[in-house]
């Protein structure tokens, strides 16, 4: 008498164990797999807002798509997955292996006639001296057989061979449900149940590590867990940090790691070649502290814990600047002097602007080529930093240090952006022959100034009417037309010069204006570049194309000053590198469990495919005189038809004699 | 008496059936081994060392099994050792000295590869639709050629790319340009073995046609995105792990799309479409679960093996990257095909179509995931 509930758990055991369940939850674990890699995961959860809308972030926060292989539901899935295949080895096993040992010696010879793969051959002669044979054939091919005599005085040889294929199902499933174990060790399960049963909770503010409390700390003791550390150069720590969801824990370890030193090697191409970490591990239990270098592919392993050389930031870098004026008369540098992370500022009252120090990188490889064809190569350092006036409001910016070759020629290239997800537009400032800022500033504070525009005025007019004595009004207009040209130029650039010439000009001679407008704007420069030499007690430009072109580009970065923003151009003259280097400290004591199961998996499959388990009968009947040859297989393919099509063959020559 | 004694007689093991050409053969592979550690031992590491000799023993075994695979791994040893010799340790003579601008610098000899993959393609479509014996046995010679040509490519590129500087030198599977050649390569290989097995030329003319689809690829990707060229390994990849890896997840795909292509020769013969002219069905289908089969073996080794080398690279044996994830799905996919026929007994349409579906599936996991996806696996994006 069956109870309901006996019944419906055998319908559940019936379910869980058939082949059918197992084929959906193998679909449904690799469709739910796939979400997690169409969705980026464990993004900062702003992202997710900014992509999906406050609504769907929330439904997919709720179904725990930003960790998906961490989701409860996900982990429930595996642990299906184990069960139903351990129930189906539960219920296979015993088959297999009785299979593995039966010769299935107790066939009759209704059932063999009854094989769809049967044949039968008269003998002659000795019974013995044929059973001799019989025996011999299956030997030489490989099988292992009993003959069994029959009560009616026949005999029966029962011959297998490939009996292990069966060890190979048992070896596969077997290892599917050890691996999965071993990764659920290591899948962080024990901490999601310490997190539904309220011990642990997520830190999400950021604060220093000392002052996360106990309930978001995770003990030494603990025993599987995967953390990041980032050391600068000469720092000493002894917690990881266990990123989880939106927030993280703090994962206490046994010992104390300081990063001595990190390198990054390059090839030739400028491309990274080497990410390498010297740090020294400090534990009451060492004599001295325990050396060693950590690097790519190279971790290094105490107590169980693996420490791995995962990735490098700027470690707070001392970065030396000129300060340049890019408003009004001055053009002598100011000297300034900042960290990375920290912030100086310029400046003071409502125009003082602080300027943050954002990072500092040693090597640029970059593609300069127009086409993006040519080589790429490293420029050299580059220091990113924003620049936040009384307001709040930032521009970000990024200055390499060196000037970079630009189709040729030297320039100083600062690109400015104004909100974060828009590339930089780029100031360039030609170089002058010392490969420095000086005569563009110099120039810049000459012809920027309002109250030099009449100086330069005179200088031309003395050159251009010289020699065709004109009278005064006229070098007077002249020189208060030329005078109004650099003004303009003075405000903003170009933008200024082309609205003077719409107010002054009619349409049709526009573009010849334009035209003589702009070689005044020249010539005016190249006298303001001559002079400012001049006074900085330097010697006169060269006047040959390598100088106009000098003045060309100068004249146009001026133009672009205004868009550039900041009164000041910050021209990194020196730095002391101090980097950081990004470990990833691992405990994973499935990792064993999960590399014991691959070798069995692979065990498995092979001798799954590559055994054929076969099965031959041969009845000899001694007062008929014939023998009874039937051969079956579990899985019946091409190969097992070939192979019986030869025996039958063989053994009809071997009766022929 | 006769017949029936020689069936009696006990078939010689594997071994006993080595002919003296097998044994030279093994004994050369040695040889070569030997100089190779007597001069290079001091820049090798004991994995190094080790693959070094286990390369002797998985390549003799591979010419024991396949005899055609000795001469071809000869006429390689000959062919590339000829090519470094040109060079006299300078890249530049890879386009000044005719045999190196025309035939075995990398570059030229997989051109070579290309053409003659095409062609041989072209010729099993006219052995198929012909019913030509003659162009059939032309086809496979070209296969034959287009390997040699191919190996011959990837064995110099692994020179010249030490003759860049020594710290670039690496093993030339590093990037999808050398991937590829060797996905046409392995994929070529396996059915080369196949066709001789099932000794029939017929299914060239279908799994060709991937191998040809790959070859646009690597005219394309050297062509259009001049991105044939050598690169230095990035550190991640700096692993002996890489060495056998990324062959064995070649031995996977190339399997699964002979697998698939088959599927489709299925598909055909069903809808009577070349009916006539290729195998019977039970001939495909088994032909089907064989290289699905090899393919998910050597698929599942890969897959450990990646495993093990994230466990050393990323800090950990699973990170659930999208590739790592992608070849989970394609493993979970043929272990529910081999179920539905092995232990189901399935056969027929559904399978046929689940192999070519498979080949979708296998192929995201191959480009797509470098395409749409970001992650951890720091070669191969487009
Ligand atoms: C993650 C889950 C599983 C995986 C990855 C898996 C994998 C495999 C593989 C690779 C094979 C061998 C196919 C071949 O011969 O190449 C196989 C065979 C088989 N599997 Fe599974 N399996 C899983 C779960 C199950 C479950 C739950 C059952 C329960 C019914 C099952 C029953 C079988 C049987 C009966 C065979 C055939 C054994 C034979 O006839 O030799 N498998 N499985």
């Amino acid at each position: 008498m069956k109870t309901p509930n006996l019944s419906t758990s055998r319908a559940l055991y019936e379910l869980f164990s058939s082949m059918r369940f197992a084929i959906s939850l193998l679909t449904i674990l690799g469709i739910a797999s796939i979400i997690g890699t169409v969705l980026k995961q464990n993004e900062p959860y702003v992202n997710y807002v900014a992509q999906f809308g406050q609504f769907w972030f929330d439904i997919f926060e709720m179904l725990g798509l930003y960790d998906v292989y961490h989701a409860a539901w996900f982990l429930a899935l595996l642990t299906f997955l184990v069960a139903s295949t351990s129930l189906c080895i539960y219920r296979n096993t015993p088959i297999m292996l009785h299979e593995l040992k039966t010769f299935r010696e107790h066939a009759t010879e209704k059932s063999l006639r009854a094989f769809g793969h049967q044949q039968e051959y008269a003998f002659g002669g000795n019974v013995d001296d044929v059973v001799k044979r019989l025996a011999a054939f299956l030997t030489v091919r490989g099988f292992r057989h009993r003959s069994v005599p029959q009560a009616n005085g026949d005999i029966l040889l029962a011959a297998k061979a490939g009996s292990y294929q069966r060890l190979g199902y048992i070896f596969t499933h077997v290892a599917i449900v050890v691996i999965c174990i071993g990764g659920l060790m290591d899948g962080n399960v024990p901490l999601k149940i310490e997190e539904l049963l309220g011990y642990k909770t997520v830190e999400t503010r950021d604060v220093p590590s000392t002052e996360v409390p106990p309930q978001s700390r995770l003990s030494p003791a603990n025993l599987s867990f995967r953390g990041n550390m980032t050391l600068p150069e000469g720092m000493t720590g002894n917690v990881a940090f266990v990123r989880i969801r939106d927030g993280y824990l703090v994962q206490e370890l046994p010992f104390m790691v300081t990063l001595k030193q990190f390198r990054i090697e390059h090839y030739a191409t400028g491309q990274p070649k080497s990410f390498e970490s010297d740090v020294e591990i400090r534990d009451p239990e060492l004599k001295e502290p325990l050396k060693a270098t950590i690097s790519v592919n190279h971790p290094l392993i105490y107590k169980g814990i693996a420490i791995y050389q995962s990735d490098f930031q700027d470690g707070g870098s001392q970065l030396d600047f000129n300060v340049w004026p890019l408003r009004g008369a001055a053009h002598e540098p100011g000297k300034m002097q900042g960290n990375v992370f920290k912030d100086f500022t310029l400046g003071e009252g409502d125009s003082a602007l602080k300027v943050e120090l954002d990072d500092f990188r040693l090597f640029n490889v970059l593609n300069l080529s127009p086409d993006d064809k040519g080589k790429s190569q490293n420029v050299g350092p580059s220091v990113t930093f924003k620049v936040r006036d009384t307001q709040g409001q930032a521009r970000e910016y990024l200055s390499y240090m060196q000037p970079l070759m630009l189709d040729g020629h030297a320039y100083f290239v600062s690109g400015m952006r104004a909100t974060q997800n828009e590339d930089f537009k780029y100031l360039r400032i030609p170089a002058d022959g010392e490969n420095s800022l000086g005569d563009y500033m110099r120039l810049r504070g000459m012809l920027l100034d309002p109250a030099m525009a009449p100086v330069i005025a005179k200088r031309m007019s003395g050159k251009m009417l010289e020699g065709q004595n004109a009278n005064p009004e006229m070098v007077a207009k002249f020189e208060s037309s030329m005078v109004h040209l650099l003004e303009a130029f003075a405000r903003d650039g170009y933008t200024e010069v082309a609205k003077l010439l719409e107010q002054s000009v009619p349409e049709a001679e526009r573009d010849k204006a334009a035209e003589a407008y702009f070689k005044v704007i020249t010539s005016a420069a190249y006298e303001g570049l001559a002079m400012s030499r001049a006074q900085a007690g330097l010697s006169a430009p060269e006047p040959d194309e390598r100088t106009q072109r000098f003045v060309g580009d100068a004249l146009n970065s001026m133009s672009d000053i205004s868009f550039y923003g900041t009164p000041f151009y910050l021209e990194l003259n020196g730095f002391e590198q101090r980097q950081a280097s990004g470990f990833q400290l691992t405990r994973s004591p499935g990792k064993n469990l999960v590399y014991g199961g691959s070798v069995l998996l692979v065990l498995g499959i092979f001798a799954m495919i590559y055994l054929r388990e076969r099965r031959i009968w041969l009845l000899v009947k001694p007062e008929s005189q014939h023998v009874l040859f039937a051969m079956s297989a579990n899985r019946k393919n091409r190969d097992f038809e070939n192979e019986y099509a030869r025996y039958a063959e063989q053994l009809q020559a071997l009766f022929k004699g | 008496m006769e017949s029936a004694l020689t069936t009696d007689m006990p078939q010689p093991s594997f071994f006993k059936r080595l002919t003296a050409g097998d044994w030279l053969f093994a004994l050369a592979l040695l040889a070569g081994a030997v100089f190779a550690y007597h001069r290079y031992a001091d820049f090798m590491d004991v994995y190094e060392k080790g693959f070094l000799f286990s390369a002797v023993v998985v390549f003799s075994w591979l010419g024991w099994f396949f005899k055609p695979m000795r001469l071809l791994i000869v006429g390689i040893a000959l062919l590339s050792l000829f090519g470094i010799n040109q060079y006299h340790g300078d890249l530049a003579r890879a386009d000044q000295t005719f045999f190196l601008k025309y035939l075995f610098s990398s570059q030229s000899a997989i051109m070579w590869m290309n053409v003659l993959f095409v062609l041989a393609t072209a010729g099993y479509w006219l052995a198929l639709l012909a019913r030509s014996e003659f162009a059939g046995k032309v086809a496979s010679a070209l296969t034959w050629s287009a390997v040699l040509m191919g190996f011959v490519g990837l064995m110099v590129r692994w020179y010249e790319s030490y003759l860049i500087a020594p710290d670039v030198g690496h093993i030339p599977i590093s990037n999808l340009y050398e991937v590829f050649v060797l996905f046409c390569l392995i994929t070529a290989l396996i059915y080369l073995y196949y066709e001789k097995f099932y000794e029939t030329r017929q299914l060239g003319a279908f799994v060709m046609l991937v191998v040809s689809a790959a070859v646009i690829f690597i005219l394309w990707y050297t062509f259009g995105r001049e991105a044939s060229g050598i690169q230095p390994l990035v550190p991640a990849l700096q692993s002996y792990w890489m060495k056998i890896h990324v062959p064995a997840n070649f031995i996977g795909y190339g399997a699964f799309s002979l697998a698939a292509m088959v599927g489709v020769a299925w598909l055909c013969v069903q809808r009577g479409i070349f009916a006539s002219r290729l195998p019977k069905p039970e001939v495909l289908d088994d032909f089907m679960y064989k290289s699905i089969a090899v393919g998910f073996a050597f698929f599942t080794i890969a897959t450990i093996l990646g495993a093990m080398w994230a466990a050393e690279a990323w800090g950990g044996y699973w990170s659930w990257d999208p590739k790592e994830t992608w070849a989970l799905v394609v493993w979970l996919n043929y272990a529910a095909w081999l179920h539905l026929r092995l232990v189901k007994g399935l056969r027929g349409p559904i399978l046929a179509w689940w192999a070519v579906i498979g080949l979708l599936v296998t192929t995201f996991a191959f480009l797509g995931v470098n395409m749409f996806l970001s992650g951890l696996h720091s070669y191969g994006t487009l």
